[in-house]
């Protein structure tokens, strides 16, 4: 397939990887945002294939890593509930809350049920009528359009049993929160995912505001190395600027019907990112319209006061201050099968691609 | 959660597709994404089609590159 094999073609790879050590001088940062970047830079080595330099710091673009815990608690309170069914995609069951885990609230007896899309969750709930169909949405622009969809035909449906709990949240203002919050940064490696939806057009203002170089990136190792190279060719330049390494996907205006149904059902609301804290504007409730689809107002629960678990980095890992082995508990006692925070649960979370990727 | 590879449509039926992904065959929604046909490759995010891959923008960028480097290490 084109779309995958020539850009694994290793006569290409390593081309990219000569003319980026050749025009590569002056060291510099470049923060890759998304979760299957982290991914991928491991499982493909694109390290190796770079000058020493040159780093690349794991951002914080794994919508499971950045959930909050206060999150997860909610949604254990609320699965706790009679006559309750919550769904939700699967990495999210094994992240750990303050006091239990999604996964611990089925063993309890709860009706926990993992999907793999929105639409999973309207079919569940025409099929329980006499059940409450709770939600769990996630994620970024690439998922938020999805949930938004399945509220609007839950809306066409007139449906009264669906709720989402939604944590969705968008990139730009947390991208901007962590360069004026003092992460330190040449370019951003931007998410191609969350670049269909939005568009390039999107990082403008971060190039502006923020002086550093987006380059938006593929997920094969040819992509990679390309957005490396144009991000490189800024900075010796002195320029920054917004690029698209990724054009077989990505436009400049984005998506228009997902853009469309996210601006019809989600109004924008400050937000609290793992690790980094509250981000004004950065996450996305449900628009007045379709406040009776909204979990946070249906269900009266009460939550226990949120902690983290002792002795984790997340934080600090998310925000590029520390590498995954620099927190006390990476690997030992904190794995991928027995995660004690949230960038060990899903594959792309960057300690968890840290742990599987270290020794090649 | 994220899936990085393009699937290819195999069917189309009222609002859903049916697209292998590296063989495995699901379902997706169209809600999200214009003027989708049968073998068109796709990008499919949490069980909908996000975008369709343009085919063109791929031959022009690879041949790009090519031309860019690989052509001159051998003058
Ligand atoms: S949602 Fe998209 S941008 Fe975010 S981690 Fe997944 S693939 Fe990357
Ligand atoms: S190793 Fe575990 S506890 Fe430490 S930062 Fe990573 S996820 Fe958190």
């Amino acid at each position: 397939m084109i779309f995958v094999d020539e850009y694994r073609d290793p006569q290409l790879v390593h081309s990219l990887s000569r003319q980026i050590r050749a025009e590569s001088h002056r060291p510099i940062r470049l923060m890759e945002v998304c979760g299957s970047h982290t991914m991928a830079i491991g499982r493909f080595g694109i390290r190796s294939l770079l000058p020493d330099h040159i780093r690349l710091i794991s951002g914080p673009g794994c919508p499971v890593c950045v959930t909050e815990i206060g999150y997860i608690d909610h949604a254990c309170a609320i699965a706790a509930e009679p006559e309750v069914i919550v769904t939700t995609f699967g990495d999210l069951i094994r992240v750990p809350g303050s006091q239990s885990s999604l996964e611990q609230e089925r063993a309890r007896g709860a009706d926990i049920r993992v999907v793999q899309s929105s639409l999973d969750a309207l079919r569940i709930a025409r099929d329980n009528p006499d059940h409450k169909v709770v939600f769990l949405g996630i994620g970024f622009e690439t998922t938020a359009p999805t949930t938004a969809a399945a509220i609007a035909q839950a809306a066409r449906d007139n449906a009264n049993n669906v709720f989402v709990l939604s944590a969705h949240k968008v990139m730009k203002p947390a991208m901007m929160a962590l360069v004026t919050g003092g992460v330190d940064l040449d370019g951003y490696i931007c998410p191609g995912h969350v670049s269909i939806v939005t568009g390039a057009a999107m990082y403008e203002e971060i190039v502006a505001e923020c002086e550093v170089g987006c380059v938006i990136s593929g997920f094969e190792p040819a992509d990679i190395l390309l957005a490396i190279l144009m991000l490189v060719r800024q900075a010796e330049r002195g320029e920054h600027a917004v690029e698209i390494a990724y054009k077989r996907a990505v436009t400049w205006d984005g998506s228009q019907p997902a853009q469309r149904l996210m601006d019809e059902v989600f109004v924008p609301r400050d937000a609290v990112w793992r690790g980094l804290g509250n981000i004004p504007e950065s996450g996305l409730g449900l628009a007045p319209e379709f406040n009776r689809f909204d979990a946070e107002r249906a269900f009266d629960v009460e939550l226990p006061v949120s902690e983290e678990p002792a002795g984790c980095r997340c934080g600090d890992v998310l925000k590029g201050r520390c590498e995954p082995v620099d927190c006390p508990l990476f690997g030992e006692p904190c794995t991928p099968e027995n995660p004690v925070g949230a960038c060990m649960v899903s594959s792309e979370g960057t300690c968890a691609a840290h742990y599987r990727y270290q020794n090649e | 959660m994220c899936l990085a590879i393009p699937g290819k449509v195999l069917s189309l039926e009222g609002d859903i597709a049916r697209v292998s992904i590296n063989g495995v065959i699901c379902e997706a929604g169209l809600a999200l994404a214009e003027e989708i046909a049968v073998d068109d490759f796709v990008i499919v995010h949490a069980g909908f089609i996000l975008q369709k891959l343009s085919s063109e923008e791929a031959e022009e960028e690879l041949s790009a590159i090519r031309t860019a480097f690989v052509d001159q290490e051998e003058p």
